[in-house]
């Protein structure tokens, strides 16, 4: 690793750096991509762009608060049955989607006064509508729940539309945007606060750890009250009312249990995708193979020295014993042997066409000898050996040569096109 | 599979290309079989000819016969070089001063503009694409040479539009190729490189210098030459041929039309048959005057009748280099793209002006390198396939000027090391907004010094003793031995520290602390420098500076 020199210097400025040239880069590629997502998302726009853009998103903002409620329901929602309120999305029917559990008391209040005027059933047998209360009965029902903040809870845990779902597996998508948004939407059911956030490549080991063995643990305050059967209110059949009850009770037990392994898994997965884990695994590995290295530095060193005064000892010895002639003939011999053997293989390819009657189609000898030329040049030494032993079977050498054609032309080494026979 | 495809579209050929989200390429075949489509269109009685069968009409129709067209397109009558079209239909000026070719389609003359010829080819490759894949192709991604201006840019934009081939992204050829080499070669795409891409095609040369700086690519230079290419070999093929003939037969080919363009055929198909093998035979039927051709020649032979073009590649690549103000060590890889660029001896060639360090990137010179001639293709591909994901408002506005014209730093930055080295942190020619850091450690001192400098590049010069230039098949050229007696001065950039920029310090620090130091430069230009030691709690040390 780089040293530094030793010094106290101070904490300064010394000069500027040599003015930049602006230079337009090539729009290609992934990392062009991200980019221009980095760019487009703020920090280009001159600072007069900026300040613009900061007045329009609060003006937007107050505008917003003017017409808060002014959400317009969907037709499915207006004509949701009132018996089955508990199914509607309760946040929409007080035209609160985009606020939901964010929503303040205040803004409640606002949206339900709007909701009523425009939806009171007076209001709509005035204007032609018949039998038009089912909707304004859900209503009265949300702001009921609304308002307390128990039954809130309760439907705050169920509540579908402020789900933020994890990246589809196998999509592309960077990790630190997809899954920031899941982590954030999951903490705000944790029992302990402050929730640790997911961070950035750049976070720390220790940080990383922190999350992950917060979110092992996670401890959310969700319940399942909101999906009850109702409890039937007569006290005449009282089994019946305590087999609801038990049954209701054991549900929610079942769906907490659920939702806490849902919460596992995510973590889990977050956790097999987590490119910083990735990184602290190799650097500890690293490490690990840097400290046995010099653990055992001593021992190897005393090992190595033995070896080597060994090995110097028995090369004297060699030397005296043998012929330094002889061995040198030996050597020789074993790279000719090799040559020779590629040659061989060599030519048993080569001549594979001519061996076996060229495979019936004698008319394109020609053809099928310049092809295998070119395909023997292009092999490597295993291909070599493998592609030889296949075609001394003569039936099973047009099948071999063919084989080899698709390899190497699958591999880009071969342009097929310049063959005449085996194209 | 994406419906997007990757389109080269060169003047002697083209080629498709099609990826998947994990970036796996695949060339299309055309129905003729034919990766490498000849950019060729043909007329007999009321048929359209396209690619190789095209192509093959130049011996026996080649009036009507367009070849070599694509750089007229968005130009003047007056500004394109007309010898190229000397083999088949010559290119004539139509009645709005553009390019058009006249052709006897159903025994009728008509002009085809050059809008309409780009059309037709472009249907064709729609349609070979659309037959491979079994879906309609809507869209695609076109690769033009870095000297296509605005003009031709838009028009051939809208030409392909207009056949309902919608064009997400023009790219640059070089560019192109590089994505693709990168792609296919991911533990070099985050490295900070500089690239030669050198492509070497039918008609033309191109080179572009092109820097890597944290996965972007950056142009700092371009050179072209549009005397040099395929074309030339293959002139010196005929002419080779010619004269062996003309000895034989004392009869002189090179007065027929026809002859000429039986022995150009046959020597575009020796040219690649040595490409791959030592030996080519030699045959054209009925080459002039009813004497058939027959002979054969070998690559040391062919190597020796290509020697002038070949000396102009390898200066070609030079010249480049030192059009960009660099010296050949500083270009880390070299990548050879282009359909000449599978002539072996044009990359051992070339290997012999950079020193070892600099990889050559070629099949010649490692098996495992994709084919130059599909490497454009290739990234187009690969270009497509990424922006499928995007909508289209979303692509339009990451090319607009704001996004695309990039700060990029002159020198380097980094810090000394303990031993007064220069340590390079941001290299020069880095596009910022950009964050970097490097480990470093403080050894057995309890306080450091970091100070940040700027890189003063200087040259080295060392004197090797001369070496004997020895060809691939391992004999010597005699005839020009001389020359290479002379010892040669290896010249080599280092960089050392330069201006002094800002300084920081660690202190209470125990020996061989990790300690990490990072830059970053904002979008306005503001470059923050801090330093940490990598434990829990550290407290950085900051430095803000700016540009002049
Ligand atoms: N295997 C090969 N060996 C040598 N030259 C080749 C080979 N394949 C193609 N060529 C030559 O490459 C040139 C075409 O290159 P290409 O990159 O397709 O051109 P362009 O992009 O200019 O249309 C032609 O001259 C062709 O003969
Ligand atoms: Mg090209």
């Amino acid at each position: 690793m780089i040293v530094l020199p030793a010094g106290q210097a101070e904490t300064s400025a010394k000069a500027q750096v040599t003015a930049p040239i602006r230079r337009p880069i090539e729009p290609v590629g992934r990392f062009f991509l991200s980019h221009a997502t980095r760019t487009l998302r703020g920090h280009t726009w001159s600072e007069y762009e900026k300040i613009e853009a900061e007045k329009n998103v609060q003006q937007i903002e107050t505008n917003e608060d003017e017409d808060l409620g002014d959400e317009e329901q969907s037709e499915d929602l207006l004509a949701h049955d009132p018996r089955d309120w508990k199914t509607a999305d309760l946040y929409a029917v007080l035209g609160l989607s985009h606020l939901r559990w964010r929503a303040t008391e205040d803004q409640i209040r606002r949206a339900h006064r709007k909701q009523v005027l425009k939806h009171h059933p007076d209001k709509k047998s005035a204007s032609g509508g018949l039998d038009q209360d089912g909707f304004f009965k859900i209503i009265q029902k949300a702001f009921e729940v609304m308002l307390d903040s128990t039954k809130r809870l309760q439907f705050d845990s169920v509540d579908e539309g402020a789900d933020v779902l994890p990246p589809t597996p196998k999509s592309k998508y960077d990790f630190f945007e997809a899954w920031a948004p899941v982590f954030e939407s999951e903490s705000r059911f944790s029992k302990k606060k402050p929730v640790p956030s997911l961070g950035t490549l750049e976070s720390s080991k220790d940080e990383v750890d922190k999350f992950y063995s917060f979110w092992g643990k996670f401890d959310s305050w969700k319940t399942f009250e909101f999906k009850d059967e109702d409890v039937p209110d007569d006290t005449a059949n009282r089994d019946h009312k305590r087999y609801i009850e038990r049954k209701n009770v054991a549900a929610r037990k079942k769906l907490k249990q659920e939702d806490n392994k849902r919460v596992i898994d995510l973590v889990e997965r977050a956790y097999s995708e987590d490119p910083r884990i990735k990184m602290f695994k190799e650097a500890a590995k690293k490490e690990k193979e840097q400290k046995k290295w010099e653990r055992e530095a001593g021992s190897r060193k005393a090992a190595e020295e033995a070896a080597a005064k060994k090995a110097a000892e028995e090369e004297a010895a060699k030397k005296a014993a043998e012929e330094a002639a002889a061995s040198k003939v030996n050597s020789k011999k074993a790279k000719e042997a090799a040559k020779n053997a590629k040659k061989k293989q060599k030519r048993a390819i080569r001549g594979c066409g001519k061996d076996s009657d060229y495979f019936g189609d004698a008319g394109k000898s020609a053809d099928i000898d310049a092809d295998l030329d070119m395909i023997v040049d292009k092999l490597d030494d295993l291909q070599l050996a493998s592609v030889a032993g296949k075609v001394a079977d003569k039936s099973a050498a047009k099948a071999a040569i063919e084989e080899a054609v698709s390899e190497l032309s699958g591999a880009s080494k071969l342009d097929k096109s310049l063959l005449k026979y085996f194209n | 599979m994406s419906t997007i495809i990757g389109i080269s579209f060169g003047n002697t050929s083209s080629s498709i290309a099609v990826a998947d989200n994990e970036g796996k390429v695949e060339v299309i075949a055309n129905p003729d079989g034919d990766r490498s489509i000849p950019s060729v269109l043909s007329y007999i009685g009321e048929d359209e000819y396209h690619g190789q069968q095209a192509r093959a009409q130049l011996i026996r129709n080649s009036d009507n016969t367009i070849i070599n067209f694509r750089d007229f397109i968005g130009k003047q009558f007056e500004e394109v070089n007309g010898e190229l079209t000397k083999d088949g239909s010559k290119v004539v000026k139509t009645e709005d001063g553009k390019c058009g070719f006249k052709v006897k389609i159903d025994d009728k003359e008509e002009i085809l503009s050059i809008g309409e010829v780009t059309k037709r080819h472009l249907k064709q490759l729609k349609l070979a694409a659309e037959d491979y894949i079994g879906k309609v192709v809507e869209g695609c991604v076109i690769t033009v040479p870095t000297d296509f201006n605005d003009a031709q840019r838009q028009e051939l934009t809208n030409l392909s539009n207009e056949i309902g081939l919608k064009v997400h992204q023009l790219i640059n050829e070089p560019s192109a190729a590089l994505l693709s080499y990168l792609t296919n070669n991911e533990e070099e795409y985050l490295k900070d490189q500089i690239f030669a891409v050198a492509d070497f095609g039918g008609v033309r040369t191109d080179g572009a210098i092109v820097s890597v700086r944290g996965g972007i690519m950056t142009i700092l230079t371009t050179l072209h030459d549009h005397s040099l290419g395929g074309d030339s070999f293959d002139s010196s093929l005929m002419e080779f041929f010619a004269k062996d003939f003309e000895k034989k037969f004392k009869v002189d080919p090179r007065k027929n039309k026809r002859s000429l363009a039986k022995l150009k055929n046959e020597a575009i198909t020796v040219k690649k048959t040595l490409s791959n093998v030592q030996t080519s035979s030699v045959s054209i039927e009925s080459l002039a005057e009813g004497f058939d051709y027959q002979s054969s020649i070998n690559r040391l032979r062919y190597e020796l009748t290509i020697r002038s073009t070949l000396a102009k590649t390898t200066s070609f690549v030079e010249k480049l280099i030192e059009k960009a103000k660099l010296l050949p060590s500083e270009i880390n890889k070299v990548l050879l793209v282009g359909g000449s660029s599978n002539t072996p001896k044009l990359s051992s060639e070339l290997s012999s002006i950079f020193p070892p360090s600099t990889e050559i990137i070629s099949p010649a010179l490692d098996s495992k390198a994709l084919l130059p001639n599909e490497l454009v293709c290739r990234g187009a591909a690969l270009q497509a396939a990424l922006i499928e994901s995007f909508d289209e408002d979303e692509v339009k506005e990451s090319l607009q000027p704001i996004v695309v014209n990039t700060q990029h730093l002159v020198n380097s930055i980094g810090i000394k090391s303990s031993e007064g080295k220069f340590i390079p942190i941001l290299v020069n020619e880095t596009a910022y907004p950009i964050k970097k850091s490097i480990e470093v450690t403080n050894g057995s001192s309890e306080s450091v010094s970091i100070e940040f400098y700027e890189g003063k590049k200087i040259v080295k010069e060392t004197i090797l003793e001369p070496v004997k230039q020895v060809y691939s098949d391992g004999e010597e050229f005699s005839d020009d031995s001389d020359e290479e007696e002379e010892p040669e001065i290896i010249k080599e950039a280092v960089e050392e520290c330069g201006t002094l920029l800002g300084s920081l310090s660690l202190k209470d620090l125990k020996p061989d602390s990790k300690l990490e130091i990072i830059i970053n430069i904002t979008q306005d230009g503001k470059l923050h420098l801090s330093s940490r030691e990598l434990k829990i709690g550290s407290v950085a040390t900051k430095v803000e500076l700016s540009f002049k």
